[in-house]
């Protein structure tokens, strides 16, 4: 990071957030799924943050929460040095941050053509005056994420799965976001064409000053991205540093057990590696744990793991932690 | 002899669109007790060849050449009869999705039953015991209570495991994995791949291991295969292939690979995208998207080469880089049609 400790503004800072989904449990009961429980962060202007964690731990709820997609249960998202509070600032607020879905075959409308699935977003918010303009921007939108213009009349499902997430990217980037939530982006892509779509997002980030929220599961992928990353589990943060910290030296047992066990395409160090094999199951977000969420698969869990909940605490400069035991166990 | 050989297999689907050749002349051998790992992208053929192999192909699919050999037993046209003894019991498959590989309707108990009741000559009793028997050696707690229950109760790993056990039920000498963790999270991917591992170790079956992800390959496999467009562009021991690729196609797959030395670099991608099979270029189906492609890749494909004992690539540039040094030397067959190709000209 070469700009200033002090320049450096959070773009987007997330205070406590919370969203429980009423489950329906039959005779008019219902119990909350604490989707996300209790997570803060904030992201810096032109930063990356990589966030990471299995299915069903929250990821993609933080990320559609952020954009009032579901609205929030509690806690405080900010935007720019701003709370996001009434219905007017979350208008405005879309207006400067958007979504890539993970999908690229559900999340285009098959009936639309692409210049019409990248003007949605333009017409929705009244972006240009006249349809030369529209016109206009829709072709430097297909431009800016490699699209031809002779694509802009044909159906999504012409293009192959690489491209329609370029279609996706170049409906996020409709409106002149400044922060995009990228929701597994490449995961159903191809390795190489992975590959393409990873760059694309670097250069998009060089060229328009994106930030972006990253969330994947693919530990490799997010780490050739982010500046920073978090790790999430049963809708909590356990950890959070940069990049490089938390990929060579993570303190949390879950961290270093989610690292472990990630796949290396190189033979001798893959047999040279020992896996760290969680036992067990998630446990259900209906029926978390009491105490530390991670601890019934926790080779280090203790008594006191079950009776409370460990803080989420900075252990060493930018290098946050939610366990009990860290300082015993590295 | 090779527990399973594979020669130049053609699978095709004929679409109104016309005929895709799906698997375009492959070729393999596995040796007993070894993981042999098919890689390549979606398109690529690699599930069609296993398909080919169990014989299990869509309507529209049909293997037009090539032979099968399982114990020196021709497969390919052996008739249903013949195959009906050779899956389950001899070559067991597994699925990619577990979620949809299992009957929502019935236990999970009742459809471990069904296989080895199918496949073996247990009775209801045997079966049963032989069903909680699996189920213990893929680690699943409590297999007992665990019959009773419905494939709705079970996580996708533990569905995964289910699935395995039932594949390995009848001991098969061969297990085909179908992209076996791709719908698992990353510690589930862990924990079954130890215990495919395991397993291999205990029970000394060889697997067909059919993943996009390199690095399972390399965690797991003897032998690996890389599929593009159908055909096989290079195969040797995964050493051989991770650390000296001699195809152009592999090279650029290993260079897409993010790690940890690539954060804050851009990454080196393959160009395009996979190739149309109903469009079939006449050369390398990979020249298109190639950064160093010669003129004679665009006219004339090239035909396995050998790299060495280990290792063979069809890939001109190995011919360039090896052409003086004398070190690559063209299989007989494929350089006589190569001769003949050439007096055309």
């Amino acid at each position: 990071m070469s700009m200033n400790e002090s320049a450096v503004r959070p773009l987007i800072e997330i205070k406590d957030l919370k969203e429980y989904f009423n489950i329906n449990m039959g005779m008019f009961r219902s119990k909350p799924l604490k989707a996300v429980d209790g997570v803060s962060f904030s992201i810096n202007k032109g930063e990356t943050l990589g966030l990471v964690g299995e299915s069903g731990c929250g990821k993609t709820t933080v990320g559609r929460t952020i954009l009032h997609l579901y609205k929030p249960t509690g806690g405080e998202i900010w935007y720019d040095g701003k709370k996001i509070a009434s219905k007017e600032d979350i208008r405005a607020f879309r207006k400067k941050a958007t979504m890539v879905f993970q999908d690229p075959y559900s999340s285009l409308n098959p009936r639309m053509t692409v210049s019409d699935i990248i003007g949605e977003p333009l017409d929705v918010h009244r972006l240009c005056a006249t349809k030369q303009e529209r016109q206009e921007r829709i072709l430097q939108l297909m431009d800016y994420v490699g699209l031809n213009s002779e694509h802009a009349a044909r159906y999504a499902h012409e293009f192959s799965g690489g491209q329609r997430q370029r279609i996706g990217i170049a409906r996020a980037l409709a409106v002149n976001p400044d922060f995009i939530v990228c929701d597994e982006p490449v995961s159903a892509l191809d390795v190489s064409i992975q590959a393409q779509v990873i760059n694309m997002f670097d250069e998009l980030q060089e060229r328009l000053g994106l930030t972006y929220l990253f969330i994947a599961h693919d530990l490799l992928v997010v780490r050739h991205i982010s500046d920073r990353i978090a790790v999430m589990y049963l809708g909590r943060m356990v950890e959070l540093a940069d990049a490089a910290e938390i990929y060579d030296h993570p303190l949390h047992p879950y961290s270093k057990s989610l690292l472990s066990a990630v796949p290396v395409p190189d033979p001798k160090v893959a047999r040279a590696n020992k896996r760290i094999v969680l036992t067990g199951d998630i446990p259900s977000p209906l029926n978390a744990p009491s105490g530390c969420p991670f601890r019934t698969r926790c080779p280090y869990a203790q008594e006191r793991c079950a009776e409370e909940m460990p803080p989420f605490d900075e252990v060493a400069k930018g290098h946050f932690v939610a366990c009990h035991r860290v300082r015993e166990i590295n | 002899m090779a527990l399973l050989e594979v020669k130049d297999l053609r699978t095709s689907f004929f679409t109104d669109a016309g005929e895709v050749k799906a698997v375009n002349g492959v070729s393999f051998n596995l040796e007993r007790g070894k993981v042999l790992g098919i890689v390549g992208e979606s398109g690529s053929g690699k599930s069609v060849t296993a398909y080919s192999i169990m014989q299990i192909l869509a309507s529209t699919g049909r293997i037009v050449g090539g032979s099968v050999k399982l114990d020196g037993q021709e497969l390919v046209g052996a008739g249903e009869r013949v195959m009906k003894t050779v899956r389950g019991n001899k070559i067991s498959i597994i699925f990619q999705d577990p979620m949809t590989s299992l009957n929502p309707t019935y236990t999970i108990g009742r459809q471990l039953m069904e296989a080895i009741i199918l496949h073996t000559d247990r009775d209801r009793r045997a079966a049963y015991e032989r069903a909680v028997e699996m189920l213990r050696l893929v680690n699943v707690n409590e297999p007992e209570k665990r019959m009773k229950q419905y494939p709705f109760e079970f996580s996708g790993g533990m569905r995964q495991r289910v699935m395995i056990a039932m594949a390995l039920a009848c001991e098969p000498d061969i297990l085909i994995a179908d992209e076996p963790t791709t719908a698992l999270d990353v510690t589930i991917q862990a924990q079954i791949l130890e215990l495919m591992q395991q397993l291999q170790e205990e029970l000394g079956m060889a697997i067909i291991l059919i993943t996009h992800d390199l690095g399972v390959v390399a965690q797991l496999c003897d032998e690996v295969v890389v599929m593009y467009a159908g055909s096989i562009c290079e195969q040797g021991t995964a050493d051989e292939i991770f650390y000296h690729p001699c195809h152009e196609y592999t090279k650029g797959l290993m260079r897409s690979i993010p790690t940890a030395d690539t954060a804050g670099t851009k990454l080196r991608p393959i160009t395009g995208t996979p190739i149309d099979l109903l469009n079939m270029p006449q050369g390398c189906p990979f020249a298109p998207r190639c950064d160093n492609a010669m003129k004679i890749c665009i006219r004339t494909r090239a035909e396995r080469m050998r790299i060495n004992d280990d290792h063979a690539a069809a890939c001109w540039m190995n011919v360039k880089a090896g052409a003086d040094s004398g070190e690559i030397v063209i299989e007989p067959k494929q350089a006589q049609a190569q001769e003949g190709g050439d007096e055309h000209e």
